[in-house]
């Protein structure tokens, strides 16, 4: 258990150090959203009805930005054969790492959502709802990703690709997570369904990606 | 079975064998096929001649779930018994099915604007078969994107059985999700719920386009495992790639 911590702090750590990775995603997320604000042409009654589909589609590409860092560098400096040859399971070290990224870029876009629905206007009441979606929702965005990442390391042109394999697949919690911001049973449900999404995703993502990080280190 | 079909001469064989048969099946059923269902088969008493975009649109949606049924099989018995030949037929039908996928996007949108005034709508049926489209395009383009095709192949089979999660969504969707598409009305409990004049044109049209699958199927590898052949022939005589 002490190892998978060290796993966690270790690529926080370099998360933390190297600092732009964390700070782009934001950046890239606000600035999205702004842009959508000028496309609309400032008009704020379109705006607060469209505001839970543009928050939730910026969040999905900045999410999908940063996951080209997930394994690469550890593909490319080495580091995957030793975890590899660790006494842990790989699927243990591989949710370690996907808790990192989680806390490094899935946490930010959760904190800067309430920035977004400001400059938005998504109303008031609705607030609540988006952070309990995006909270429920980008575990699932980071283990989809995750198996992206793994599935494209190595591969030529990897950037665009990823955006190929991954944005279709996460196509069902941005259904979900944009119906969660209401009120009433259907968005209870949606809420349901993307807690059920996220914990299928923690407990079979991890040995798919597992499997092809096994194929990529042959 | 696995380990007589591995050995890529027997199996052109008997791929060579069953060829002419394919195209005369395909050719046969598909001219019958098309004949009774633009000139034989009843029009629609409310949609008119626009029912017959039904001949083609239908048994393209089905070789679209049935050609990725048949990928991720094979790229299962490529992950699971390290088969030579499972990746050669996954990689060749994959290109077979995003092009019956979009014979039936395409055809939908025909039939969805003479019948439901509309070319798209964002309804169950339609974006999951939107994402089977891109999950078809994803297989292919990962195929081709590492410098060694072993890696690629493998890294497409994954991403086909972890696709796979959408085949029973399509095929679901109509009966979870209350949308504009007719839930299935063939393949249901209780008989096919469509009248004997359109259900035989729609058969021969299905048998039609599997045979015509099978036959390109076969071209496909055939011409797989002869690029190999000669990739191996000029690794030997030393010219390179």
């Amino acid at each position: 258990m002490g190892a998978l911590f060290a796993i966690t702090i270790h690529d926080l750590r370099l998360a933390w150090r190297r600092g732009a990775e964390s700070l782009s995603v934001v950046a890239f997320f606000v600035l999205a959203a702004v842009l959508f604000g000028f496309g609309l042409d400032g008009d704020t009654a379109i705006l607060s009805r469209v505001a839970p589909g543009l928050i939730w589609v910026t969040a999905l590409l900045a999410a999908m930005l940063a996951l080209d860092r997930l394994f690469n560098a550890d593909y490319e400096d080495g580091s995957l054969d030793s975890l590899l040859l660790a006494d842990h399971p790989l699927e243990l070290i591989v949710l370690a790492k996907c808790l990192a990224h989680w806390l490094a870029t899935g946490l930010p876009l959760i904190v800067a959502a309430p920035i977004l629905a400001v400059i938005l206007n998504l109303p008031a009441p609705a607030f609540g709802p988006l952070l309990a979606a995006l909270a429920l929702g980008t575990p699932t965005l980071t283990m989809i990703g995750a198996i992206g990442a793994a599935l494209t390391l190595g591969a030529r042109r990897g950037g665009v690709l990823i955006s190929l394999l991954v944005l279709p697949l996460y196509i069902p919690v941005l259904i979900f997570g944009v119906g969660a911001v209401g009120d009433g049973p259907r968005a209870v449900a949606a809420l349901m369904a993307l807690g059920g999404f996220a914990l299928a995703a923690l407990a079979l993502a991890p040995f798919v990606i597992a499997y092809a990080l096994r194929q990529a280190a042959r | 079975m696995f380990n007589f079909l591995a050995n890529p001469a027997r199996f052109m064989r008997i791929g060579n064998a069953v060829l002419p048969w394919c195209w005369a099946v395909a050719a046969l059923t598909g001219g019958i096929g098309l004949y009774l269902a633009l000139f034989a088969s009843p029009a629609d008493y409310q949609q008119g001649d626009s029912v017959r975009i039904m001949y083609i649109h239908v048994p393209a949606a089905w070789m679209a779930l049935s050609v990725y049924t048949l990928i991720a099989a094979f790229a299962a018995i490529a992950l699971v018994w390290k088969h030579p030949l499972a990746h050669v037929v996954a990689q060749a039908a994959a290109p077979l099915g995003a092009g019956f996928t979009l014979i039936c996007l395409v055809t939908g949108a025909l039939w969805g604007q003479t019948s439901w005034s509309t070319w798209w709508e964002w309804d169950g049926r339609m974006t999951s078969v939107l994402v089977l489209f891109f999950l078809y395009l994803g297989i292919i383009a990962l195929a081709h994107a590492f410098d060694d095709p072993e890696r690629g192949n493998q890294m497409s089979a994954i991403l086909a059985l972890v696709g796979f999660v959408n085949i029973p969504i399509i095929k679901f969707s109509v009966d979870w999700w209350a949308t504009l598409h007719q839930p299935a009305s063939v393949f249901r409990a209780g008989g096919p719920a469509i009248h004997s004049s359109m259900l035989w044109p729609l058969a021969l049209m299905a048998v039609a386009f599997m045979a015509y699958f099978a036959a390109l199927l076969i071209l496909r590898v055939r011409g797989a495992i002869a690029a190999r052949k000669v990739q191996a022939l000029r690794m030997v005589r030393g010219w390179g790639n």
